[in-house]
């Protein structure tokens, strides 16, 4: 993170303030399916995400994640199944839901010759908003997505991570109910991601309802209150990250480097030292209540892995109990 | 801008309301650019005049003794002049149709707000006519002053090679929606804009081509528009003629805009 201007005050403040509303879920979907000709995107999956929370899409590339959030941002019909966003149905109310929807695609669609102000302008206006309010709010985004210095710069020459707290600002612009975010974070350093997390925060403890895609697992924790896990279209699990892990991991995993031949027939050795044994490309996996204890039988038993790791469980662990494969392909 | 606020029965905007807010970033980001383009549509009809009309119109003119009764320099300004405002159509409904599709994707973020397809289509389309008209008004106003648009019937020139521009503007504009990459604008402009260019009438009458060709001519929305153009500088135009080059013209401008709607919906909304 870069250094803090003194004279720039943090940016909770200016947060946009939100109506609240006693509707049972902003968003709820039943047997929601989307299919491409042949390719069943997402099969029918069911969720509900209520007001004020931080609501997870995690899964690998491909999963039917950014199918999902394009249904739910109303620029992708759904072939089959139930969808209403704010109590409307995107078929046929897709503007009306949009007005109140803040969207930070997988991909920045900034006109990188225009500049970091303009930008914001542009878009407030296809929202309709007169041109002073769109102003006055470019100016408090601006705070918000520590951008004021750059804000008279074209897009163009901005680092990675600028662009995106600039879309993510751009996303803010009509002061939206829901904000939708595609993986936030891909393709960041990471000190940009941190930055990213502490606005997304910032947003979610001022009252924006949250609903990301990822596929970083310490993101699903840091931002997410509950999440779904998605593979191949269809959600195989669904809590919060703790839940999550309690329900399908253990509480710690004992990590054993072998040389790489030689894992199964470790695996065979060790079967009885964890509750289960996952054989990757280039480890064990051992999940187990206790690692280090773990650690000592396998010394014990006169084996000598190249390294011994013990960690606690993480959304991974989870994903790979669900589905057998690793997150990250 | 005051029809923003009107609704469907469903209480969402009519389709096409909203133009006026994708018009608006087509606006913005010509701001940046306008002192130039401006200045390239007042050059570029001078060079034309200059080197074709004065330049090889001095040589038609000694042994010819003009074309149909005029100088050639008058005879081509009328020609260019529509031949122009399809070329600026040209330029405009393709690389900045597929870059609001795939490279800046203006688009995409015009329908995450409450913008409808047709009116990210006419706010685009909009701002092309406005391109036509502020190229067509710098070459008439050139024209003028070199003496080489006689009639005061030429006013009207205006809106006849505008409407000849947008013609072209909707359908390339569909087109264009449809491609991948900008191959196909090679192929275009190769053999789409450059044949109608030279022989849609613009240089020398349609009669100087072989038989079997002129009726492909016709089929041209620019030899409508030159004809046109052409009969309102010589201050030569029927009534029949007028309305039949305006009603071919109108035809293919409002049938390329409902296919552009069309085309842009099939490939954002999926």
């Amino acid at each position: 993170m870069g250094p803090q201007k003194p004279d720039e005050p943090p940016g909770e403040q200016r947060l946009p303030s939100i109506a609240v509303t006693s509707d049972p879920a902003l968003i709820y979907a039943r047997g929601l399916t989307k299919r491409f000709g042949e390719l069943t995107a997402v099969d029918g999956i069911d969720f509900t995400v209520e007001r004020g929370e931080a609501f997870g899409f995690l899964g690998p590339n491909g999963a039917g994640k950014t199918s999902a959030m394009r249904m739910i941002g109303c620029v992708s019909p759904p072939t089959a199944g139930e969808l209403r966003v704010l109590g409307m149905d995107p078929t046929t109310h897709g503007p009306a839901i949009r007005a109140r929807l803040g969207v930070v695609p997988q991909r920045d669609t900034l006109d990188e010759e225009l500049t970091v102000r303009e930008n914001l302008i542009v878009y407030g206006r296809y929202f309709g908003l007169p041109r002073a309010i769109v102003r006055e709010r470019a100016a408090e985004l601006l705070g918000f997505a520590q951008l004021a210095d750059r804000a008279d710069s074209k897009v163009e020459p901005l680092s990675g991570g600028m662009k995106r707290r600039l879309t993510i600002a751009r996303g803010l612009i009509n002061e939206p109910e829901i904000l939708l975010l595609d993986e936030p974070t891909t393709g960041l350093d990471p000190q940009a991601r941190h930055l990213l997390w502490d606005r997304l925060f910032r947003l979610k403890q001022s009252g924006v309802t949250l609903v990301l895609t990822t596929h970083y697992m310490d993101e699903a924790e840091q931002l997410c209150d509950r999440l779904v896990v998605m593979d191949k279209g269809q959600i195989v699990a669904h809590g919060s990250p703790r839940e999550l892990i309690e329900q399908y991991s253990t509480r710690e995993v004992l990590e054993l480097r072998f040389p790489p031949e030689e894992h199964a027939r470790y695996a065979e050795k060790l079967a009885d030292l964890a509750a289960q044994i996952e054989v990757l490309q280039d480890r064990l996996l051992l999940y187990t209540n206790d690692g280090d204890d773990g650690a000592a039988t396998v010394h014990a038993r006169g084996l000598a892995p190249l390294s011994v790791l013990v960690r606690r469980s993480t959304l991974e662990d989870v994903f790979l109990h669900l589905t057998g494969r690793s997150l990250v392909d | 801008m005051a029809a923003s606020t009107e609704l469907t029965a469903a209480g969402i905007p009519v389709p096409g309301r909203l133009w006026d807010r994708a018009f608006g970033y087509w606006l913005a980001s010509y701001r940046r650019v306008w002192r130039g383009s401006v200045f390239e549509g007042f050059v570029q009809p001078l060079f034309f005049l200059a080197a074709l009309g004065f330049g090889l119109g001095a040589l038609v003119d000694a042994r010819q003794g003009g074309v149909d009764g005029v100088s050639y320099v008058q005879f081509i300004a009328p020609g260019i002049l529509a031949a122009q405002a399809m070329q600026t159509a040209f330029g405009e409904a393709t690389y900045p149709v597929l870059g609001s599709i795939k490279w800046q994707r203006q688009y995409h973020a015009m329908l995450a707000a409450p913008l409808q397809i047709s009116d990210i289509v006419l706010g685009h389309l909009v701002f092309v006519l406005l391109r036509v008209t502020i190229t067509t008004v710098a070459f008439l106003a050139v024209s003028w002053l070199l003496g080489t648009i006689p009639s005061p019937w030429a006013v009207l020139a205006l809106p006849v090679a505008v409407l000849c521009g947008m013609a072209y503007a909707t359908p390339i504009f569909a087109f264009a929606a449809r491609q991948d990459d900008a191959n196909g604008f090679a192929l275009l402009f190769r053999f789409g804009f450059m044949p109608m260019f030279l022989f849609s009438g613009t240089f020398f009458p349609v009669d100087q081509l072989p038989g079997w060709l002129q009726p492909l001519t016709w089929l041209t929305p620019l030899w409508h528009g030159v004809e046109l153009c052409r009969a309102l500088s010589m201050g030569t135009p029927t009534l029949g003629a007028t309305t039949l080059h305006v009603g071919y013209l109108l035809a293919w401008m409002v049938g390329g805009y409902f296919l552009a709607v069309r085309s842009l919906r099939r490939r954002l909304v999926v």
